[in-house]
């Protein structure tokens, strides 16, 4: 927002102080509420628990293998989901024919509710990891298909024109042209798209693994260890936040053009 | 690339008509049956009413557009496909948004495939010749629209084509800007022997750059109305040309045959018309 970068460090100071206050202030609220009986903590739990079990977590080296499946079974999704989204993205943007034929094919498969496959996706790659990329590719394999389509698509007539004359050969347009444009697009999807790979892993756990944070919440879920299910929902958070944050820098790196 | 040959036109245009596709599935035909011949090392204006195909003439002549009927030649030989003789110079911003100025202004060179550093290098003697070299660094969206029109002109010049097709390149410019635009122009043109064509709605400024002004009448169905050489010495003062005398009349001259477009198209409900 230009009103906060308009206010440089002091503004940004007090954004930070506000956001951490509003987070304490919930967690504040929900610990006051539970320890005083006003909400039960059988299905709540509290934030000092659920921390407490985070730290044992950590600190007992429990919970790395899980997370470090989860991870994995995420980033093949992500990196998986991105080159076909791009590939696809690029290819049917390029070949608007194509395009038109395979449309109601691709918003059909689109509509489907990806998470209802779980099951099957276990019956057909089995109870480890791979039946888990599967489905976060099917959720990150769109969201990005969507936007480089959109990204070639929106290039200015004008752009590709200028370059045309200036002699750029398809590659070079594609290099030089579409795929910076499409990159934007593609940034803007990107925190959607890891938030889904790490679904597509963590719902696939849930449903049939041995190993995996889906994993350990679903086994928490089976003794009603509310702390435990809320504990393995924080540690996921957590790594989304970090990625996330890694995602932005970058973004307002390659995207620093943009003014 | 030779620069001119005095023996034949460097461009041709031979019953060139150019039709388009309207929503509503009509024909609509934008030119019809242009035929004019421009000489090599020529600066040619072309003016005519909002509307009534200056852009789409110049698209048949950078080979963008092909035509409906006729045939547009470069240096004697027949135009199939990019015109690779030429470089266009948009209406609209072209830079890549994403490239430094630097990078922009040496990217026809890198599409020629010269190396990267040796197209840097390039584009830096260019960009030193405007009086941009401070801002190689910077992005487009961090200059002046008439800094932006400086670096699409030093990309266009950098290419060194035979050919510099104009669309109303300075339009959106504001009066002292566009005279410093025209003046550069002048100045990069002068003994270059390129032939450049200048498409503006603008009959002042048509007058004070070209060797020849076209008039194109209002749409539908365009042609040439009218060609008036410019019989004013060069090098010409910008300032100082559009009180001179000889300017005036010329300019009377050449608006009694626009005039009567400008109405036709008014008439025929076109927004805007020429400048006068
Ligand atoms: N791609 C197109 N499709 C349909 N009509 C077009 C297209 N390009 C131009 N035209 C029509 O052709 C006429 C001439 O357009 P143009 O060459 O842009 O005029 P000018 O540059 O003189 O203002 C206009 O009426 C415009 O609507
Ligand atoms: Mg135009």
């Amino acid at each position: 927002m230009p009103e906060a970068r308009g206010r440089g460090r002091g503004g940004a100071v007090t954004l930070i102080a506000w956001q951490v206050g509003v987070g304490a202030a919930v967690l504040g609220i929900w610990q006051a509420a539970a320890s005083a009986g006003l909400i039960d903590p059988f299905f709540v739990s509290r934030p000092a628990d659920i921390a407490r079990r985070v730290g044992q977590w950590v600190v007992s080296g429990t919970i790395w293998p899980h997370l470090a499946v989860t991870l994995e079974e995420a980033l093949l999704a992500f990196v998986i989901g991105v080159v076909l989204g791009v590939a696809c993205g690029f290819t049917l943007a390029r070949l608007p024919r194509v395009s038109q034929v395979l449309n109601p094919y691709i918003r059909l498969l689109n509509a489907l509710p990806r998470v209802v496959l779980a099951p099957i996706f276990l019956l057909w790659f089995g109870l480890g990891i791979w039946s888990k990329v599967v489905l976060g590719v099917t959720l990150v394999f769109f969201v990005v298909f969507f936007n480089t389509y959109q990204g070639v698509r929106d290039v200015d007539r004008v752009l590709v024109d200028n370059a045309r004359m200036l002699g750029a050969s398809e590659s070079d347009l594609i290099r030089h042209v579409f795929g910076p444009s499409a990159l934007t697009w593609i940034f803007s999807s990107l925190h959607t798209s890891i938030g889904f790979a790490i679904v597509g892993a963590v719902v696939g756990e849930y449903l049939g693994a041995s190993r995996g944070i889906g994993y350990v919440i679903s086994q928490a879920q089976g003794t009603f260890d509310t702390t435990g299910v809320f504990a393995g929902m924080a540690v996921l958070s957590i790594v989304v936040v970090i990625v996330g944050y890694g995602v932005s820098k970058l973004e307002r790196w390659l995207l620093r053009w943009k003014t | 690339m030779s620069g001119a040959d005095p023996g034949r036109p460097a461009i041709v245009l031979r019953g060139v008509s150019r039709d388009f596709e309207t929503p509503g599935g009509a024909t609509y035909c934008a030119v019809r049956d242009v035929s004019l011949a421009v000489a090599p090392g020529a600066f040619v204006s072309i003016v005519g009413p909002t509307g009534c195909g200056k852009s789409t003439l110049l698209n048949l002549v950078a080979g963008l557009l092909a035509p409906t009927a006729g045939q547009v030649e470069i240096g004697g030989v027949p135009l199939a496909g990019l015109n690779r003789r030429a470089t266009y110079m948009f209406q609209q911003d072209a830079l890549l948004p994403w490239k430094s100025v630097l990078d922009n202004v040496g990217l026809g060179l890198v599409f020629a495939g010269r190396p990267r550093d040796e197209a840097r290098q390039a584009a830096r003697a260019w960009l030193d010749r405007i009086g941009l070299a401070p801002f190689a660094d910077r992005f487009p969206a961090q200059l002046s629209g008439g800094m932006r029109k400086r670096v699409a002109m030093a990309q266009n010049w950098a290419m060194d084509r035979d050919i510099l097709l104009m669309d109303e390149p300075f339009s959106a410019l504001d009066v002292h800007t566009r005279q410093a635009m025209e003046t550069e122009l002048l100045t990069l043109w002068t003994g270059s022997s390129k032939t450049v064509v200048f498409v503006t709605h603008d009959l002042e400024e048509a007058i004070a750059l070209a060797d020849e002004v076209i008039v194109i009448s209002a749409g539908p169905a365009s042609r040439v109305v009218a060609r008036h050489v410019v019989p004013l010495a060069r090098p010409r003062d910008l300032v100082d040309i559009r009180t001179m005398a000889a300017f005036n009349d010329l300019y009377g001259t050449i608006w009694a045959s626009l005039r009567g477009e400008v109405l036709k198209s008014r008439e025929a409900g076109q927004a805007g018309g020429v400048d006068a």
